[in-house]
């Protein structure tokens, strides 16, 4: 087991667990935050039970702050190394007649997803930790009744927070269609369910950033 | 059909190498591509020029000796072909083509479109072969069962030719699928699974000690493979590896 984090292969597996991982984070947070446009009422409890219960503060938070950076430091090492490893560069290459855009340029959407991330840690989480840890309100409370819900739609009033988002999640969907698949044949599963599992993995890539697109899109025209 | 090839030319391994153009006239579309380079370096010797080095040698698509990138590919426009499989009738009259060496860290180039690939050797010679008493005690091999549906996988995985069009075509220069195939043509046979752990354990820290880069599944490499060898070899590859990190 020592070293095998040195090795290419085992490089890549820690790659995919932790894509694993991320994905299904992404998930539930594209689930809860579903719930401010069907029960803004649900995503408020929702939304103080996740920012209060020790378990998911104290060990599951930590888990996935580490966990996204291992993702994109790792992603970044290992351009880094593929980069050396390849030498003089092509006088004409037709990357598109074997392999997809998307495929090629996992390093150009996940940089893309890094910056989307540290806008929306500026947005959400930093004042979300400075009012809880800083300040040391543990309520969830203004004027009477739960904020979450009420923050969310303020964030959402200017267009170009709305844009920047959409475009945020059109990387998001450009990395997880190559992702989602790269992830399971990194960890050695291609066999009969292949087929199936691409089929589930581009519904995912889709599905899931057109949905934040459209709560995005939904709160700014709601507000 | 005439046309304008632009070649990479590179004196030997030191020196810096560049694209050079050069003109044929009357090339017929029955030729094959090495044919083409044929009729080119007749003209080049013809005017007292130095003839391209390239290398080829059964010209039957089987040796794994040509490895030609052209017009971006490895072994060109065509699938399942090598290099000298590659007719010019894949080409139009008046078109320009661009003639690279396979490039990777790990295949330096010796000249021109000369590469060496002795690093795919020396991961075979760490790895890819089975211990066999063969002093005459050998036991028939129809002895030990196996089933029709491993013996066809372990056959397609060991119709790779080492040819290096998997790296050549590798947006980061893996050499994951020529591994995985080799791994995998012992792995899935009998006599291949006493040593499995140890074979790929170590064929993998040679394939890293070469320089080869990380696989990104983008399946550049399968597309371009002249045998058609599926990215569920470095699949098994990694399961195999993994299973034998797992258990030390």
């Amino acid at each position: 087991m020592s070293g095998i984090l040195n090795s290419s292969i085992g490089r890549k597996f820690a790659m995919a667990l932790s894509a694993f991982f991320l994905m299904i984070f992404v998930l539930q947070h594209f689930v809860i935050n579903l719930f401010s446009v069907l029960s803004p009422d649900t995503f408020n409890e929702i939304s103080h039970f996740m920012g209060t219960f020790w378990v998911i503060q104290y060990v599951i938070q930590p888990i996935l702050i580490i966990g996204v950076i291992f993702h994109f430091v790792m992603g970044f090492v290992l351009e880094i190394k593929n980069n050396k490893a390849n030498g003089v560069k092509y006088a004409k290459n037709n990357g598109a007649a074997n392999s997809t855009w998307m495929s090629r340029n996992m390093i150009w959407s996940g940089g893309f997803i890094l910056v989307f991330l540290v806008i929306h840690f500026i947005d959400f989480w930093i004042p979300e930790i400075n009012t809880k840890y800083i300040v040391g309100d543990m309520s969830g409370m203004h004027n009477g009744e739960f904020r979450y819900f009420h923050e969310l739609q303020e964030k959402f009033v200017p267009i170009w927070r709305v844009a920047l988002y959409c475009v945020g999640f059109v990387f998001l969907a450009l990395h997880l269609l190559h992702g989602f698949d790269s992830a399971f044949q990194s960890v050695g599963a291609n066999n009969k369910y292949t087929k199936g599992l691409k089929g589930f993995g581009k519904a995912y890539a889709i599905i899931i950033p057109l949905g934040f697109i459209f709560i995005a899109l939904f709160h700014h025209f709601n507000h | 059909m005439n046309l304008t090839l632009k070649i990479w030319r590179q004196k030997d391994s030191k020196a810096k190498g560049q694209m050079v153009d050069y003109k044929v006239t009357e090339i017929s579309e029955h030729m094959s591509f090495l044919e083409m380079m044929d009729v080119l370096n007749e003209q080049l010797v013809n005017s007292g020029e130095e003839p391209v080095a390239f290398d080829h040698d059964c010209r039957e698509g089987i040796c794994g000796m040509c490895s030609m990138y052209i017009n971006g590919e490895a072994h060109g426009p065509d699938r399942g072909i090598t290099t000298c499989q590659l007719h010019m009738r894949m080409f139009n009259d008046g078109d320009t083509i661009t003639i690279e060496p396979f490039r990777a860290a790990a295949f330096p180039v010796i000249k021109d479109l000369v590469v060496d690939r002795m690093a795919f050797e020396r991961i075979q010679q760490a790895g890819g072969y089975i211990s066999v008493n063969t002093s005459g005690n050998t036991q028939d091999a129809n002895n030990i069962p196996i089933s029709k549906h491993a013996a066809d996988e372990a056959m397609d995985a060991a119709t790779c030719i080492g040819c290096g069009a998997c790296v050549a075509s590798c947006k980061n220069s893996s050499a994951m699928l020529f591994v995985g195939a080799k791994v995998s043509q012992y792995a899935l046979l009998p006599q291949g699974q006493v040593e499995a752990a140890d074979r790929v354990q170590n064929m993998v820290a040679q394939m890293d000690l070469e320089g080869f880069g990380n696989c990104t599944n983008t399946g550049a490499c399968e597309v371009e493979c002249p045998k058609g060898i599926s990215l569920e070899n470095i699949a098994r590859m990694n399961r195999e590896y993994l299973s034998a990190s797992l258990k030390g």
